[in-house]
């Protein structure tokens, strides 16, 4: 399967662990990964207002590069990306006029956008195009013993409209990990937002969210936290120092991408865990389940 | 003993209410107060007007205390609200049209000046972090 893949700005500096593992991991799977031709920054949010069509732009932009790479899907892992690019798309396709509106302002590029192109997240790729069967049967490393509590936030499952998966209590990253020979378990705060980029202007504000979502991992007897999106890796990873200023208690619970697990299980070599990029150092983690 | 009521739409601020009905999508008067959106808000803590208070003012056409308020710049479209709605409102949409009431008003009334952070915190950020806050906090 040939697959478009968007990184996303943060994954080629901050979160290249994202990046290489996911390629790696997929690649593994047997998968043909190309990056996106020339994409640029999706936005990072989506424009509510309803007359803001400007900032559809920069996603619709990317849809067309990639309408032009014509690939069997296409894909991003972010959860960020991911959501700015599905409802854009989706806003594009219930609304000709808009769709018209951006077509004329873009109207240099070679290829109109149509809205007909299926923006796909990775975990939706796994689960409904492969399999997590399929998947489980290329395991080389199982994660046998690995307690992973599977952090979704905010983006992979609201809105509805653009959910991979119930929003309330979605699964998906659950069955995967449980494909991987890892040990899910329960999570209450799983969906609970992060608190985003309030870590820019009011970082206080991410303190008390990072110490409420790491505590209830913890005391649910994670060994780590396992997420999609690097805006949460950096709040809950980078930023964890601070929620243990709140709550000196608080233990130090390491923070992975769904991907690396993945290259792990996969057989694929510790260069793509990129583990030198982590805050909270995950060796320990790892070594102690005999997975290093 | 009848009692006769008269409502008065003059006395309301109909030109904001108009405008943040036009840039949300939403009909305000849907919400019957019933504070779901309020009880499941992960920024509650950190808003002096909790977001079923935000839908009442906008009712009210009460648009300096909402475009004066701190909790519209706290909200960080989580979307955990407009998901428990019973009435379906979008209360996040109407968050973000107070928003855009500021910000595109002459006062350009930003609420982050990313040149004035320390540069060790700058340096720190990762782009999907000063982005939003830029898409988020400034015209
Ligand atoms: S949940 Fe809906 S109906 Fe209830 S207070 Fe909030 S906006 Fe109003
Ligand atoms: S979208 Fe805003 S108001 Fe609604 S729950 Fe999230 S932070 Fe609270």
């Amino acid at each position: 399967m040939r697959i478009s893949y968007f990184p996303g700005c943060t994954l080629k500096n901050h979160a290249v662990n994202f990046d290489d593992s996911t390629i790696a991991a997929c690649t593994r799977l047997g998968l043909t990964v190309t990056e996106l031709d020339r994409w640029n920054c999706c936005g990072t949010v989506h424009g509510l207002a309803s007359d803001d069509l400007i900032h559809r732009m920069a996603p619709i932009t990317n849809l067309i590069r990639a309408k032009e790479a014509d690939a069997d899907a296409f894909m991003t892992g972010c959860a960020m990306c991911y959501s700015t690019l599905k409802r854009a798309n989706l806003h594009l396709r219930e609304n000709p006029e808009a769709l018209s509106v951006v077509n004329g302002f873009l109207s240099l590029e070679q290829t109109d956008y149509r809205g007909d192109l299926d923006v796909l997240h990775l975990l939706e790729l796994l689960r409904d195009r492969i399999g997590f069967a399929q998947l489980a049967a290329r395991v080389e490393r199982p994660l046998s013993g690995l307690r992973v509590a599977c952090y979704y936030g905010c983006l992979l499952v609201r809105p509805r409209a653009a959910a991979i998966d119930d929003s309330e209590n979605p699964k998906v990253m659950e069955d995967l990990m449980a494909a991987l020979g890892a040990t899910p378990v329960a999570f209450p705060l799983k969906t609970e937002c992060c608190g985003a980029y309030q870590v820019v202007a009011d970082p206080g504000i991410i303190a008390e969210r990072t110490r409420r979502i790491m505590g209830s991992a913890a005391s649910h007897g994670a060994d780590l936290v396992v997420m999609s999106c690097p805006l949460c890796a950096y709040n809950l990873d980078d930023r964890q120092a601070d929620a243990r200023r709140l709550d000196p208690d608080l233990a130090p619970l390491p923070v992975f991408y769904f991907t690396q697990l993945m290259a792990l299980a996969l057989g694929c070599g510790e260069d793509v865990l990129r583990l030198e990029r982590h805050r909270t150092d995950p060796r320990a983690t790892l070594t102690a389940r005999g997975l290093l | 003993m009848s009692v006769p009521v008269r409502i008065y739409p003059e006395r309301s601020n109909r030109g904001f209410v108009d405008q943040v009905e036009r840039l949300s999508g939403q009909r305000l008067l849907a919400c019957y107060q019933c504070g779901n959106c309020s009880a499941g808000c992960p920024m509650a803590d950190h808003m002096d007007l909790l977001p079923h208070q935000i839908i009442r003012s906008a009712q009210l056409g009460l648009a300096e205390a909402l475009c004066g308020s701190r909790a519209i710049w706290a909200c960080v479209s989580c979307m955990t609200c407009n998901g428990r709605c019973p009435k379906g409102v979008r209360i996040a949409e109407v968050i973000e049209a107070v928003r855009e009431v500021v910000l595109r008003s002459n006062r350009r009334d930003d609420r982050l000046e990313v040149s004035a952070l320390p540069a060790e915190r700058l340096a720190s950020l990762p782009p999907i972090a000063l982005i939003s806050a830029m898409r988020k906090l400034t015209s």
